[in-house]
């Protein structure tokens, strides 16, 4: 004499939908495993993706560098080097760089985010090249960093910023700012993975992004500055990356800035990217 | 290689100073669903992700389809997929989109993982949904989309995570009848559940974990004669009645009778149901009236009563930390 009547049986997806699921699961097709590259290259189309289906993500890619061209030409032009259109010469590279460091900070925020939504719970539960994931996600990043480039390089153009290096220039020059922002990209994912909120990655990448642009050649040069900030910005990876764009787009030679650009983007990687993957293996 | 599906010595995780899994002990074998049930922040949640090699073991060893899950990883992602607690899909991506990922993310080319995702999108009723973001579906198509996630390349065996928290009983019970399709296709599952009653349903044997041990296992016949075999709750009309009625409820059923938070309601775990008879006429003979009375299986907390000694806790704040 049971009296418990919370049973109900049957009353749930329809039985032809039982017997789908069951082909489903019969074509046991296992693929080839793919290769590191394949699996990357699949994460940088979700983030595109997530452009397509969220294409809010391209305001700041857009709004920023307009806004930093703009505001920092006629802020600084006048007083710096006499006039806007000769101040531009000097900044322009150095303002691309600016808007790019400042956008790849989002690469931290965002992963927090996926992090806590557990989408990466599915991604390190298959069977692929583990740091394929982050990998696509900064491909992706490249994208929109290509667009904040190109807008920069455009207002540039028509605020009358002539780089002697012509497009192939430009080109290399570029190439540099997303290498160097693919590598700069990995102190994001690690400090996503060590932190616990996005609110708290947001706050410490910008201790570190602030020093890191101001305290460098963009604005000024800095034959002008006390000798312990000269120290610094002497040292800062950000300085030789500005030096060496604002060579190659000025089609002239940037010496020892360039190999020591890749040197240190090389070196991010291998520091920042070897303590994420250590970082990844518990993420939570 | 053995046949079990899962094998675990003396398994720890720590997380600070909370021992979320305290040395597990587990042999479990292919073949259909076992059950993990337990409340939350016992540890459930912890093993699976250990088992799924989310997260590493602090001590102790755990062979996943005869491999380790710390040295041979890789091997054991090949053969297991995970359904997690939480939609584990991307939300701002339609259904499709989701399944294509997983099927390239497998080695499928762009028709191939396309074909599969439509395939899959057909038998889980989510064919017209497809194209719409996941963050738009209803709570139960959206744990239909993240077990089609997990089947996208068969498993050999599957974790589900409470696969049925927060649905409403018509999206449970079709959550129920996808499991039972793939146990009978050949899949293991690895089930955890904070209700006995779906444990009861699905599960073939059942380990009962609390503070990050395993304090029972057996069939859910086994573990519910460990409580007796039903539980008599009765409400008396008037509250004057409870001592009363419980004075009768004792020497007729002749076990504990329990007072509960309830100021008119009383409950004790019974073996033998013609003595509820005898018991339900005494208390009219003593004229005391009832408003309610059932007589139905061990709830959770029941069971946990008995093989504790203490209830089915809440929420602990570490394990939501660990979820």
């Amino acid at each position: 004499m049971t009296l418990d009547s919370t049973r109900t049986e049957g009353a749930g997806a329809a039985p032809d939908g039982s017997a789908k699921i069951l082909q489903a699961l019969a074509s046991s097709e296992r693929p080839t495993p793919p290769g590191p590259l394949s699996t990357s290259l699949t994460f940088g189309w979700r983030a595109l993706l997530k452009i397509k289906h969220v294409p809010e993500q391209l305001f700041d890619v857009t709004v920023f560098p307009v806004m930093f061209t703009l505001l920092f030409t006629f802020l600084f032009g006048g007083a710096l080097a006499g006039s806007t259109e000769d101040y531009i010469q000097f900044l322009l590279p150095g303002i691309m760089v600016q808007g790019v460091i400042m956008i790849t900070m989002y690469t931290g925020t965002t992963l927090r985010t996926d992090l806590e939504k557990g989408v990466f719970d599915r991604f390190r539960s298959l069977p692929i090249w583990r740091p394929s994931a982050l990998v696509g996600m900064l491909l992706g990043d490249a994208v929109r960093f290509t667009i904040s480039l190109t807008v920069t390089a455009l207002l540039g153009l028509v605020l009358g910023w002539r780089p002697g290096g012509g497009f192939g220039g430009f080109l290399v020059g570029a190439a540099l700012i997303l290498l160097f922002s693919f590598s700069l990209g990995w102190v994001w994912t690690f400090l996503s993975l060590l932190l616990r909120t996005s609110g708290s990655v947001m706050g410490v990448s910008m201790l570190v992004i602030t020093p890191l642009t101001f305290g460098s050649n963009i604005f000024v040069d800095p034959s002008t500055m006390p000798g312990w900030l000269q120290a610094f910005v002497e040292v800062n990876p950000v300085s030789h990356l500005v030096t060496s764009v604002r060579a190659v787009m000025g089609g002239i030679d940037p010496g020892a800035s360039l190999p020591l650009t890749i040197v240190w983007s090389a070196a991010l990687i291998a520091v920042f990217g070897t303590l994420t993957m250590w970082r990844y293996r518990d993420a939570r | 290689m053995n046949d079990l599906a899962i094998e675990t010595h003396g398994l720890v995780k720590v997380f600070g100073s909370n021992r979320a899994v305290d040395g597990v002990d587990l042999a479990i074998p292919r073949g259909g669903v076992h059950g993990f049930l337990g409340p939350n922040g016992a540890g459930k949640t912890t093993t699976i992700r250990v088992l799924a090699t989310l997260a590493r073991p602090d001590g102790g060893t755990a062979r996943v389809l005869g491999r380790d899950v710390v040295t041979e990883a890789n091997e054991v992602r090949q053969r297991v997929s995970l359904t997690g607690q939480f939609a584990s899909v991307d939300e701002d991506l339609t259904g499709r989109e989701n399944l294509r990922l997983i099927g390239r993310l497998f080695g499928h080319r762009g028709a191939a993982a396309r074909r599969r995702a439509d395939e899959l999108l057909d038998a889980f009723g989510l064919g017209d949904a497809g194209d719409r973001q996941v963050k738009k579906y209803s709570g139960g198509m959206r744990r239909r989309i993240d077990i089609a996630a997990s089947i996208v390349v068969t498993p050999e065996l599957l974790f589900l995570d409470e696969p049925t928290t927060g649905l409403d009983p018509r999206s449970r019970n079709e959550v129920w009848d996808i499991v039972r399709a793939m146990v009978s296709s050949g899949t293991t599952v690895l089930l955890t559940t904070q209700y006995l009653d779906e444990a009861d349903q699905l599960a073939d044997r059942i380990s009962v974990i609390d503070r990050g041990k395993v304090i029972a296992e057996g069939t859910s016949t086994e573990l519910k004669a460990s409580v007796g075999s039903g539980s008599l709750h009765v409400r008396v009309m008037d509250r004057v009645d409870r001592e009363a009625a419980r004075a009768i409820l004792e020497r007729e059923l002749a076990v504990d009778v329990r007072e509960e938070a309830d100021p008119n309601a009383l409950s004790a775990n019974v073996d033998e149901q013609g003595r509820v008879t005898r018991a339900l006429s005494a208390l009219d003979d003593a004229r005391i009236p009832l408003a309610q009375f059932s007589l139905g299986q061990p709830t959770l907390d029941e069971v946990f009563l008995s093989l504790t000694g203490h209830p089915a806790e809440e929420t602990t704040e570490t394990e939501v930390d660990a979820a």
